[in-house]
């Protein structure tokens, strides 16, 4: 669960503003937090607060396979990104790290800046407080829950590996 | 049904003999590579996680060049990871400076990928060795780490857009503006998910170094992969590089794909992306006038012998206007020593050109040509997102070697074929 205030964003968030380029040389997640979304909003990174929420329209996260952009988001404190649809490398780079993102058209196009919402990760179940609204995010396949569950790809991995050689 | 070139690459290297789209597989990889940027915070990952060896240090490319020679400290510190990393794990194929080229230039160059190779790489441009008739595709650190450890990952198996390319290029035309045509198409995110199938009796128009440009381009789509048909020009390409047997997939008959695009190269022109997106494509002469401040010449795009050769012709007996910085960085050491062999070097120092060593330098607004607030610059890179090649104040176009070399001559966008009408 998590609940928290909105940063609404619009249609294809690249990586570039996400967590610019000429930060990237500094990859801890609290150096790349201090940057996160700075090129298109540089009050996120000074107001964003744990639990807040990102919304995104559609192809969220599209440009670099910089991880660092999840990473930033996540270290930023936000518990999630909801958006219409995501990148696929992004896709990738959030579930590989254990950060959740939900895919939600009906979402990212209802929900306004500054809304309180809620999200059930286990059920897919967003509530927009503010209007009353609530959506259903896309669910994952058994195989994506799986890496979620363990927390992310390497956690996943490593514990097949472990479990082969044991 | 039947599978798309990728789909069939896929499933060989799943070890199944068929899949479809959706389907969720585990594939074994030919090659995990990941450079400055990316490769120390999978490294960081790949020791957190408790990894102690990789599945194979021959199968794995470690390439030093996107911050390089390196631009600060903290990129050294970057550099020192990465180069520990390869020598703890004694990977043959680390790429240094001296020796290191763009990786999407170099992967190919030193017969790295290969017809039906299953490629990973942690740099989103990854997706270039498609013109090979390779699956290849750009992730993130932890994939690399992973695929470093495993020798293999996880894979969606995508559906394709089929692009049909009819007729010939004519002068002054390339590959970029083939992609570029195609990405104003269909979107930035008209490919999401899918793969981009290169196909029809234009490809044979092709050189390898635009087929090059185009597969590289093909994220800027969405997309998942791009890829070739192999043909004799593909196999003149790798005869002399790749030295270990490989395999030639085609598309069966009745593969599905979802949607087709025809492009019809006797007509295409010249094309630019204007900010902030790829997609936001005009023909040269729609853009034809607006100024620049400076042009970059390079990339993992357009930083080939031959995109050089394209710049260097509408160079040759000019001069840069007086108001613009041309950086021109061949993307590999043998390109820049072809460049310099051919004559092309001296063409672009004479026309008051910057030549650099390769690196990606300005196309991320690394180094080599940051730009300040209300800036502009004509480039021949792959992305001119808000802010992506220095201040966020700041714009970048996408054009064609030829494009950018006419633009700098010129102050201002220009078609190539008029100045080189116009004189």
């Amino acid at each position: 669960m998590a609940k928290g205030t909105v940063f609404k964003y619009g249609d294809n968030v690249d990586t570039d503003v996400i967590i610019p380029a000429r930060y990237l040389n500094a990859p801890s997640p609290e150096e790349l937090a201090k940057h996160c979304m700075e090129d298109i909003d540089a009050a996120y990174a000074v107001s964003v607060k744990p639990g807040d929420i990102v919304v995104g329209g559609w192809n969220f996260g599209c440009g670099s396979s910089r991880e660092h952009a999840p990473i930033a988001i996540q270290a930023s404190g936000a518990a999630c990104v909801i958006a219409a649809s995501f990148a696929r490398i992004f896709y990738r780079n959030a579930i590989n790290i254990g950060f959740p993102i939900l895919e939600c058209p009906e979402a990212a196009q209802a929900i306004s800046n500054g809304d309180t919402v809620s999200v059930d990760f286990a059920s897919g179940r967003i509530v927009d407080e503010t209007t009353g609204q609530t959506f259903q995010a896309n669910g994952f396949p058994p195989f994506i829950e799986e890496i979620i569950a363990h927390g992310g790809l390497l956690k996943y991995l490593k514990a097949r590996q472990d479990g082969r050689e044991a | 049904m039947g599978m798309t070139m990728t789909q069939k690459i896929l499933a060989a290297h799943a070890g199944l003999d068929h899949v479809k789209t959706g389907d969720l597989i585990e594939a074994k990889l030919d090659l995990v590579m990941g450079n400055d940027i990316t490769t120390p915070v999978a490294i960081t990952q790949f020791d957190k996680t408790g990894f102690t060896r990789v599945f194979d240090p021959e199968k794995i490319a470690i390439i030093l060049d996107h911050y390089t020679p390196c631009k600060d400290i903290k990129s050294a510190q970057l550099c020192c990871q990465a180069r520990e990393f390869a020598h703890r794990f004694h990977i043959s194929h680390l790429y240094d400076v001296g020796n290191v080229g763009i990786e999407h230039a170099l992967v190919p160059e030193k017969g790295l990928a290969a017809p039906g190779d299953m490629i990973i790489g942690a740099d989103s441009h990854t997706c270039t060795y498609g013109a090979l008739g390779a699956f290849s595709t750009g992730v993130g650190s932890t994939d690399m780490a992973a695929g470093m450890a495993m020798g293999e990952n996880w894979f969606k198996v995508p559906s394709a857009i089929q692009v049909v390319l009819k007729g010939s290029l004519q002068p002054y035309v390339s590959g970029k503006d083939v992609i570029l045509h195609l990405i104003g198409l269909i979107g930035v995110d008209g490919a999401l998910y899918q793969s981009l199938e290169f196909t029809g009796e234009g490809v044979s128009s092709l050189s390898m170094d635009d087929r090059f440009t185009v597969a590289n381009m093909a994220i800027e789509a969405g997309a998942k992969n791009g890829i070739f048909p192999v043909d004799e020009k593909t196999l003149d390409y790798i005869r002399d590089r790749v030295q270990r047997p490989y395999t030639v997939y085609e598309a069966d008959p009745d593969a599905e794909y979802t949607r087709q695009v025809i492009i019809d190269l006797d007509t295409l022109e010249p094309t630019v992306s204007m900010p902030h997106l790829p997609s936001n494509t005009k023909t040269i002469g729609e853009a034809a006038g607006l100024p620049i401040q400076q042009a970059v010449i390079g990339s993992c795009t357009n930083g080939r012998i031959s995109d050089l050769r394209a710049a260097a012709e509408i160079l040759k007996g000019r001069r840069v206007a007086e108001n613009v910085r041309c950086i021109v960085i061949p993307a590999t050491q043998s390109i820049y020593l072809q460049a310099i062999h051919e004559g092309l070097v001296d063409i672009f120092v004479n026309a008051g050109c910057a030549v650099s060593t390769p690196t990606c330098g300005p196309c991320l607004g690394g180094h080599m040509g940051v730009m300040w607030e209300g800036e502009r610059a004509v480039t021949t890179t792959n992305r001119n997102f808000v802010g992506r090649m220095g201040h966020v104040g700041s714009e970048v176009v996408l054009a064609s070697p030829a494009v950018a070399a006419a633009s700098a001559v010129a102050g201002c966008l220009t078609d190539p074929v008029t100045l080189m009408k116009g004189e």
